[in-house]
């Protein structure tokens, strides 16, 4: 079993517009593992979980979760998108969010019973949100949100979880208190991979990293992997020789069109 | 006036009518409240004004199936299939041409609503006054709808608002977050449609009570109007459906009883007097509440602004200075802050009334017994956070007192604990301040 690894990629391209956001990605995480996915602003880290997901269609490539694809392995997989890309003004409070978390395992037409208002409720408490929980989502500070959000997760008890820049705009404490639940989550033996910004933290952080920039720089141990070397190759001169060859081929395409707005 | 209305019911006929536009202004505001969350509202318009060649061109191929040129089911239906067309065509345009919704939107609109201006043009000229029936649809024809047309309009109306209860929780998880709807499964697609096609249903059983142009109202002003009273989401359906439902009674029972009103044009007008008291009054976001709200909290802040000013005039004489003698004068507290005579008096004097100050016979203001108490803790909490700036945010000890004091009258007890176990200052005395106190010598 231990030999499954819980998320494989192989040779994954993703396209907007016939220009290649994501360019054959192979990768394979370490059963168990705590992985950081880092790149810059538009490398396509949030891409290639999407992709993963099958949320956006991939334009090659296979992704498979303990050795079987995504549609039959879904309920052992949680995500955490990027905390701007939902409203917050919605009418919800922070428990009817956590109980979205269930919403697969409840199934269609069925309402929220009080059982499953109860294991969101203890989810909270994990996240140390369960004063909260019926405050609105709008009165919630950024970390309460990120907070909430994880909590939205963790009811959905899953092995591997993909977490779309949980540490974005978040207060110290709920870094810490974030950090430390995905260190307990690892030590249960579940994986977890995390879009990630800040890089003084990769070491202490992550055991298993992987730098994108369209396609994969570094991907291994942190000890091995993450260094001067790989990070310049990353971050460093942004317009590299591929982007310039992916931006003409946009071009030649699409005469006069801005190439994105998605 | 009232008289006449009771003499509306009377007639069978306006009773049904009536049920069915209540009826439909109830599923019009539930529905809309998904729509305003999906951020959808205007495609409505779009996909009501796209309804009209779809009647036009029922009307003029009914003959030929063997049915009256004004058949309604047939021309509701022609009006479905154009609005679903329009609504997919806008969809179509923005993946194929790349181009944005909203100009989509407006594409679809315009050249649908033009083609089927075109084919009202034609009909007339075929047949003589063949058109006038069909005009009934652009701007709502209330006062010459059977009771059969109303009994359709119930039946999708309550079909619709049955839809809104079967799939209550997925919708709610589309407009949301349709990617975590996606990631779980749920067929995110599909649930889109459903609401979609809910929206256009919808549409076409109103076209007929309030006419094309206005259809849109239906669909946006409850919902909007509800969102100023509640911030949970059983409580807005309820509400919208309310104000919908409610409007458009008012609306259809105002223009029965005058002819010369057009029924669609009340209804949005009365369901607008409902969005303009919500607006001013609505109890989460109404206009009249943030106001009390923020001069409450001034209000506050202005009274613990004198608490402070009291204490910190006297804290070095003492931890509990001899209440009569520490005292000052009006002037002394005028100089202190930024306050102008008249508030300051009119403060005073509700803080006397509230029993924290007092005033001698000589003229001057001192603490009560309650009210020395209450500074103390105040003083606390402020010096607590300056502490925890100057700590934790690094922030240079001149700088402390005006952040400080902006952000400690929203101090709630959870955050002053963790101010305490942070800074180690568990028993219950008032730190020193950490910066002098600008005007303290001189009294």
């Amino acid at each position: 079993m231990s030999a499954v690894s819980p998320l494989r990629i192989d040779d994954l391209t993703v396209a907007y517009h016939r220009k290649p956001v994501l360019w054959d990605i192979d990768f394979s995480a370490n059963p168990g593992s705590l992985t950081g996915i880092l790149g810059p602003n538009g490398a396509g880290k949030s891409t290639l979980i999407k992709a993963c997901l099958g949320l956006i269609p991939k334009a090659s490539g296979r992704v498979l979760f303990f050795g079987q694809p995504y549609e039959t392995v879904r309920e052992r997989v949680g995500y955490v998108p990027q905390r701007e890309t939902v409203d917050w003004d919605f009418p919800v409070d922070a428990l009817d969010v956590v109980c979205m978390g269930l919403y697969g395992r409840i199934g269609w037409l069925r309402r929220v019973r009080r059982d499953h208002k109860l294991k969101a409720m203890e989810a909270l408490e994990q996240v140390g949100m369960a004063d909260f929980a019926h405050r609105q989502i709008r009165q919630l500070s950024g970390g309460q949100q990120q907070r909430v959000f994880l909590a939205r997760a963790l009811v959905q008890d899953a092995d591997l979880y993909f977490m779309d820049e949980p540490f974005a705009g978040v207060d110290a404490a709920t870094e810490h208190a974030i950090i430390e639940m995905l260190r307990s989550l690892r030590s249960q033996g579940r994986n977890i991979l995390v879009v990630h910004h800040d890089l003084q933290t990769v070491p202490a952080y992550f055991d298993q990293v992987m730098l994108i920039n369209t396609r994969v720089v570094a991907a291994g141990p942190t000890a091995e992997v993450f260094n001067n070397e790989n990070l310049r190759k990353t971050y460093g001169g942004r317009l590299t020789l591929l982007d310039q060859a992916t931006h003409a081929l946009a071009r030649r395409d699409q005469p006069g069109e801005p190439l994105e707005h998605i | 006036m009232l008289a006449e209305f009771i003499d509306l019911f009377d007639s069978h006929n306006t009773r049904v009518v009536l049920t069915g536009v209540t009826l439909l202004g109830v599923c019009s505001g539930v529905i809309g409240v998904f729509l305003l969350l999906r951020r959808r509202s205007l495609m409505a318009d779009a996909t009501s004004h796209a309804t009209l060649p779809g009647i036009a061109l029922a009307f003029l191929v009914q003959p030929a199936f063997g049915f009256a040129p004004r058949f309604l089911p047939g021309l509701l239906l022609g009006a479905l299939i154009a609005g679903l067309l329009g609504m997919w065509t806008i969809q179509a345009i923005q993946k194929v041409g790349r181009i944005r919704e909203d100009a989509a939107m407006g594409i679809v609109l315009s050249v649908f609503y033009g083609f089927g201006i075109c084919l009202l043009g034609i009909i007339q000229t075929l047949e003589q006054g063949g058109a006038s029936g069909l005009k009934g649809f652009i701007f709502g024809k209330t006062a010459s709808m059977l009771a059969s047309d109303a009994q359709l309009i119930s039946v999708s109306a309550l079909l619709v608002i049955l839809m809104v209860f079967v799939f209550y929780k997925e919708w709610i998880l589309l407009c949301f977050d349709d990617d975590f709807a996606g990631s779980q499964g749920w067929p995110v697609t599909f649930l889109d449609g459903l609401l979609m096609g809910a929206v256009v249903v919808v549409t076409v059983i109103g076209l007929q009570a309030v006419g094309l142009i206005l259809m849109i109202a239906l669909l946006v002003v409850p919902p909007a109007a509800a969102r100023f009273w509640t911030d949970r989401m059983s409580r807005l359906l309820l509400l919208s459906g309310l104000f919908g439902g409610g409007g458009a009674f008012v609306g259809a029972m105002i223009s029965a009883s005058e002819a010369d009103l057009p029924a669609g044009a009340v209804i949005v007008l009365s369901q607008g007097v409902f969005f303009v008291i919500s607006m001013f009054f609505g109890r989460r976001r109404g206009l009249l509440g943030k106001v009390v709200r923020h001069q409450a909290l001034g209000w506050t802040v202005r009274k613990q602004h004198v608490l402070r000013t009291f204490y910190e005039a006297f804290e070095d004489k003492g931890v509990t200075p001899n209440l009569e003698r520490a005292r000052l004068s009006f002037e002394t507290l005028l100089k202190a802050r930024s306050w102008t005579r008249f508030r300051l008096g009119i403060m005073l004097w509700h803080m006397k009334w509230s029993g924290w100050v007092y005033r001698h016979p000589d003229g001057t203001w001192g603490l009560t017994r309650d009210g020395w108490p209450r500074a103390a803790r105040l003083v606390r909490n402020h010096r607590l956070w300056e502490l925890f700036l100057i700590h934790y945010a690094e922030i240079a000890p001149a700088q402390v007192d005006r952040g400080a004091d902006r952000i400690e009258h929203v101090l709630d007890p959870a955050v002053v604990d963790e101010l305490e176990r942070l800074l180690k200052e568990t028993d219950r005395g008032v730190p020193m301040s950490p910066h002098p106190i600008p005007w303290g010598e001189g009294i």
